[in-house]
């Protein structure tokens, strides 16, 4: 992450400091003088807010972690008692369950920004799969902490994600009693959940930290995709986009206080409220909001292997996406027909979430189908193909040049402060 | 013949590899601990029979028993059920064994197969939709047997798989009558 600071130690105790550990060089060269492009849009701000959503999920979980209790006969009651005797307990814990939501609400926005500004591209690609993999680390946090309250919902989201590995041939049956420690989700599945729900958020953070190195070994991304070649071309990270990430980080939580105190329960399910009963299914199960698209993936296919391979696919293939977008060009801007494809895509995706919370029957799974086709072709077919059938607009010389001029480095619907000089 | 670019292996060379096998041995045998500990325990294991009585159990009638942390359908069917179920020919069944585990693996999935041999109108099957875990509802779905809300599995009366994106038939648990009104699972 260093290397770019020009930090010499002035005083005694710095110098003492800096020749047995150069930390004070680290951090000046990684959040200080940094050189950052200096184009970057509020879409870049989402980066520094789930890290500070990351930093919150920690610290509300290790609080709670004070007064919950992992065990079947315990948990339901231990989380109701956080919400009704332990000083500000339903704060913490509307936090933290509001949090996660958050966190998804910003990693998708995060997620769409980087597929539409092509930062998954070279060289950039080791970040985006290391962001692929915190990803994935999200939502097994996000499930296995869903599971703790021990609600309907939480038992019955525990068995049918569970479940999905029995369509493993041959060991699946094996691998599903191995997870849950038993013939059923019971009190061995919730203390090991409870242990990796603990574990996994230190993990992010430590990915989260590769992923930061990664873009700052290759300079971050701007929405004109065009490299910094001089100077001009960005400015340090410090005071500019340090006070400009925090002025986000706080609208952003003006959102996220609006639905811990005005809307605590919107985005959970009534059910949870029930304690959890392995003799009856609720009527309607769907996992929370931020799964919904994977899970109407999973139920477009009439086969339970084919369901769970698709589902896995959909994320899979974010993988491999640096190597399936042919073009050249990296920023979506200069790019007309990706753009429509994109926001098909886009849409697309929300589709899909919707689907995924209505009943498996009728028009919902013909399309869920289409959808899921869509979701799948973007990625398989109109990525490679649009590098060679599209002619890409002319790129600017440098983002100076593109900043100054105005113009098409700045996406539809953010404001082009740069013309009205 | 030898080839004369490449040195003889040495003793060191032997040293090397044997070294590597014993690391490799060593640690599998110290990472097993840590994945078995995962496995059921003896006290899960120790759960694994339940005797129960059904001469409660009217025609037309279901109860569920729990057994293993999962639900048990025991079901006292009626006449018209029982008939449904013979009437439907092999051929129009998903899948096409009993899974029933009192019998042999590749029995197939006639509704004799699925019953208790000389109480053909019991039915007792894990009431675990085969699909992902949800508990069907009984007296349900197209077929009059059991239907899964979770994701729309339609089971017949005999408990066999119809429609829907569930692979199996009912799970039929190692069952004996121990008595003409009680029965042991497990």
């Amino acid at each position: 992450m260093a290397g770019h600071s020009e930090y010499v130690p002035q005083s005694a105790a710095a110098k003492w400091l800096e020749s047995r550990l150069p930390v004070i060089s680290l951090v000046r060269g990684s959040f200080v003088d940094f050189p950052t492009p200096k184009n970057l849009n509020y879409f870049w701000t989402f980066g520094g807010i789930l890290f500070f959503v990351l930093i919150a999920q920690i610290l509300t979980g290790i609080v709670l972690v004070m007064h919950y209790t992992a065990s079947t006969t315990a948990a339901f009651d231990s989380v109701e008692h956080i919400m009704r005797d332990v000083n500000f307990g339903w704060m913490l814990r509307y936090l933290h369950a509001n949090g996660a939501s958050m966190f998804f609400i910003a990693v998708y926005i995060h997620i769409f920004r980087g597929l539409y500004y092509g930062s998954y591209k070279a060289p950039r690609e080791i970040s985006w799969i290391l962001g692929v993999i915190i990803f994935l680390l999200m939502m097994a946090t996000a499930f296995m902490g869903y599971v703790l309250p021990w609600g309907q919902m939480s038992f019955w989201g525990a068995t049918v994600i569970t479940n999905l590995f029995s369509a493993i041939p041959v060991v699946g049956e094996s691998v599903v009693i191995w997870l849950w420690g038993g013939f059923a989700v019971d009190n061995p599945t919730l203390t090991r959940f409870f242990s990796l729900h603990y574990l996994l958020p230190f993990m992010i953070f430590g990915v989260v930290l590769l992923h930061v190195w990664a873009f700052h070994t290759t300079g971050n991304n701007n929405p004109t995709g065009v490299q910094p070649k001089t100077k001009q071309d960005t400015i340090p990270f410090h005071p500019y986009y340090t006070i400009k990430d925090l002025f986000a980080i706080i609208v952003f939580m003006i959102f996220f206080a609006y639905f811990v105190f005005y809307l605590p329960n919107y985005l959970g399910h009534a059910d949870n409220y029930i304690e959890a009963n392995p003799l009856v299914t609720p009527a309607h199960i769907v996992p929370e909001w931020y799964f919904l698209p994977f899970y109407a993936i999973l139920r477009a296919v009439p086969d339970k292997l084919g369901g769970v391979v698709l589902m896995f696919g959909a994320i899979a293939v974010l993988f491999i996406l640096p190597w399936l977008d042919t073009s050249k060009v990296r920023s979506g801007a200069y790019r007309p027909l990706f753009k429509q494809f994109f926001w098909i895509f886009a849409a697309n995706a929300v589709v899909l979430g919707y689907l995924g919370a209505m009943p498996a029957e009728g028009i919902y799974v013909i399309m869920s189908q289409i959808c899921t086709t869509i979701y799948f072709a973007y990625f398989l077919v109109a990525l490679p193909l649009l590098g060679f059938l599209e002619k890409p607009k002319p790129l600017p010389a440098s983002i100076s040049e593109s900043v100054l001029k105005g113009g098409s480095g700045i996406p539809v619907g953010v404001a082009a402060a740069p013309d009205t000089k | 013949m030898a080839n004369t670019d490449q040195a003889e292996p040495t003793r060191r060379d032997f040293l090397y590899i044997a070294t590597g096998a014993m690391g490799v041995v060593g640690a599998g045998a110290l990472v097993w601990p840590f994945i078995d500990q995962m496995n059921p325990d003896a006290s899960a294991l120790a759960l694994a029979s339940i005797e129960v009585d059904i001469s409660a159990v009217e025609e037309g009638q279901s109860i569920s028993v729990k057994w293993r942390g999962k639900p048990v359908f025991i079901r006292n069917r009626t006449e018209a059920e029982v008939e449904e179920a013979l009437a439907v020919p092999l051929s129009d069944l998903p899948d096409p064994l009993a899974r029933n585990a009192n019998l042999p693996a590749d029995a197939e999935a006639s509704d004799v197969n699925r019953g208790i041999e000389g109480n053909e109108k019991l039915l007792v099957q894990v009431g675990i939709c085969t699909h992902l875990g949800c508990v069907p509802v009984g007296d349900a779905g197209e077929y009059g047997g059991w239907f899964c809300p979770c994701h729309g599995s339609h089971y017949d009366t005999a408990g066999r798989i119809r429609k829907g994106p569930a692979p199996e038939n009912l799970l039929i648990p190692p069952l004996e009558m121990v008595s003409e009104t009680t029965i042991k699972i497990g």
